[in-house]
């Protein structure tokens, strides 16, 4: 009996139009991006800390270190503050959100499991675009930094993207990391990898080693984009993009395997 | 069960362990439509790992777990439930009317918001932020994320948490609402009033087995356990100690107690204080039942613990 009965239901599952598919991936995506626009304590330090920052030491002493200063680190910056979105976003939400059962009625609930993620992906953008936005605006209109119309747009498309490594590590500490401390051990990560990139100082004044090692870092690369962008030369573009998408794959595969182990 | 009631989702001879730990053993357990099963058990009894089972959460070590007729960690097959879990923290600044909108939008043909939101009771909440809400009204913005996809299958873990007896009463017509619609309620909850009330059937769940399984009153008839209640002098300690005592304690001002020999228990009430008023003696209700399968079933284990 039960067989038939089974089978009778198998047969009446409804199915889900494309549209209706695609309006699950924009709501969620809209609320993602809602929820975090409301929460001042993410927003506010992920959009002051690299204003202020450059507004202190980018403008109003950057001076001093030479014309190009505001320049230099306008870049600098803005790898600074893009980073933020990606991992506070992605993995202090994630590990909240594991640690609150939501993550859990999620995945019992019908929704497209890469809704989920692309959904705090365009939050992170979202961020990431306010961020540059900010701080194009002050280094041009308040530093009066020289930059051409290609120059922002590079800028800004390379920020952009560049929250993706961030959000793809984001995801991946958020998998390890569960509960109220997930930010202290985010900025335990964050802060530290922004000074061996050599986003506060540059790295030619630091020790040897620290140099040598730069390399490592993701934000390092993005670094080396965004100084590419708005005209120092950094050598060829190609392969810091290309570590870059590694580093994002990579931290992708990571994360879902221990996703799907532990949940 | 008559034929044409539909099984929806089942677990078949399901087994699942954490370690050395039996979280189910080997259970078998049938949800069908318009029917309310209460799933009940004390802590640790196995009932949130079948529930984990048939919403894909986790994978059965042995037998087979079927959702619609499909592996549950489909998406089709989750199409079909609506889920309310005990303890899941939404997020705060979203509102509620936004809430129920995300959730409508995973499913094929959900609900309106006005009606998802009249079932539910929370039609007057629906521009307030999710977080500034009473511990109750949040259980009842659950109840409508539960049921605003048009689920034929709802899993709602301790729904009425929190919730006054207005709001529990409301709750409940709406839950009497969904099943007469012939869409089957899947429900565990530690108020015994509310799977009495409720429920068609009962499924009483310990140490990873159904030890029980039945109606409402086919449960209550297994126990030959009566209460008696009334106003009197006597103290718990001194009725704890008669042999016709299974149970005392004190309600309101009132002698609570439960006994096997009622008859006996009266007439000895009646006997040491001739003063007593207001007596009342009533058949088991689902918490006596309850409690004496889950310790029987106590007793079995700890015997064939020491006998092994």
């Amino acid at each position: 009996m039960n067989a038939v009965d089974l089978s009778a239901a198998t047969n009446e599952s409804p199915r889900m139009p494309a549209s209706r598919v695609l309006n699950a991936y924009l709501q969620e995506t809209r609320s993602e991006c809602l929820r975090y626009l409301r929460t001042p304590s993410f927003l506010l330090p992920t959009l002051l800390f690299p204003t202020v920052f450059y507004v202190m030491f980018g403008i109003l002493l950057g001076r001093s270190n030479g014309a190009d200063a505001p320049r230099f680190l306008l870049a600098s910056y803005s790898t600074f503050g893009v980073m933020a979105p990606g991992l506070f976003g992605f993995g202090v939400s994630l590990a909240l959100e594991r640690d609150g059962g939501l993550l859990m009625l999620k995945r019992a609930l019908p929704m497209p499991p890469a809704a989920y993620l692309l959904g705090k992906m365009a939050m992170a953008m979202l961020v990431a675009a306010l961020i540059v936005a900010l701080l194009l605006s002050l280094a041009i209109f308040v530093a009066h930094v020289p930059l051409d119309a290609s120059q922002m747009l590079r800028l800004f498309a390379i920020d952009l993207f560049g929250v993706l490594p961030f959000c793809a590590l984001g995801l991946l500490l958020g998998t390890l990391i569960k509960g109220q401390g997930a930010p202290g051990l985010v900025n335990l990560i964050y802060l530290p990898m922004a000074f061996l990139s050599g986003l506060w100082f540059p790295l030619s004044i630091m020790p040897k080693l620290l140099q040598q090692l730069a390399p490592v870092w993701p934000s390092y690369h993005l670094n080396r984009l965004a100084l590419s962008a708005v005209g120092f030369d950094t050598g060829p573009v190609w392969p810091h993009a290309l570590v870059l998408a590694a580093f994002t794959v990579g931290f992708l595969l990571l994360a879902a395997r221990r996703l799907r182990r532990y949940g | 069960m008559s034929g044409n009631e539909r099984v929806l989702a089942s677990l078949q001879n399901a087994s699942k362990s954490y370690g050395k730990i039996k979280a189910l053993d080997g259970v078998d357990l049938a949800l069908r439509g318009g029917e309310l099963l209460a799933l009940l058990g004390p802590n640790g009894a196995g009932k949130t790992t079948a529930i984990g089972l048939l919403l894909g959460l986790i994978r059965v070590d042995a037998g087979a777990v079927s959702l619609f007729g499909q592996d549950p960690q489909r998406i089709q097959a989750r199409r079909n439930i609506g889920v309310m879990l005990q303890d899941a923290t939404l997020p705060a600044t979203l509102r509620v009317g936004e809430l129920i909108r995300l959730t409508a939008s995973y499913y094929p043909s959900p609900r309106t918001l006005s009606e998802s939101a009249e079932l539910a009771g929370v039609g007057d909440l629906l521009d307030r932020p999710y977080g500034k809400l009473s511990g109750g009204q949040q259980r009842r913005v659950q109840f409508a994320l539960a049921l605003c996809g048009r689920p034929r299958l709802l899993f709602l873990d301790e729904p009425s948490v929190g919730m006054d007896i207005q709001a529990r009463q409301k709750l409940w017509t709406a839950i009497r609402h969904l099943v007469a619609e012939g869409n089957g309620v899947v429900l565990t909850t530690h108020y015994l009033e509310e799977a009495e009330a409720l429920a068609n059937r009962v499924c009483v769940m310990a140490r990873g087995k159904i030890i029980s399984e039945g109606s409402v009153d086919e449960l209550r008839a297994r126990v030959s356990l009566k209460r008696v209640r009334c106003a009197t002098r006597l103290d718990v300690a001194t009725v704890r100690d008669w042999p016709e005592v299974t149970e005392a304690r004190m309600d309101g001002g009132r002698l609570w107690m439960s006994s096997d020999r009622v008859e006996a228990l009266v007439r000895r009430l009646l006997a040491v204080d001739a003063d007593l008023s207001s007596l009342e003696v009533q058949a088991a209700g689902l918490a006596e039942a309850f409690t004496e399968l889950t310790r029987d079933a106590d007793e079995t284990a700890a015997e064939q613990l020491e006998a092994a």
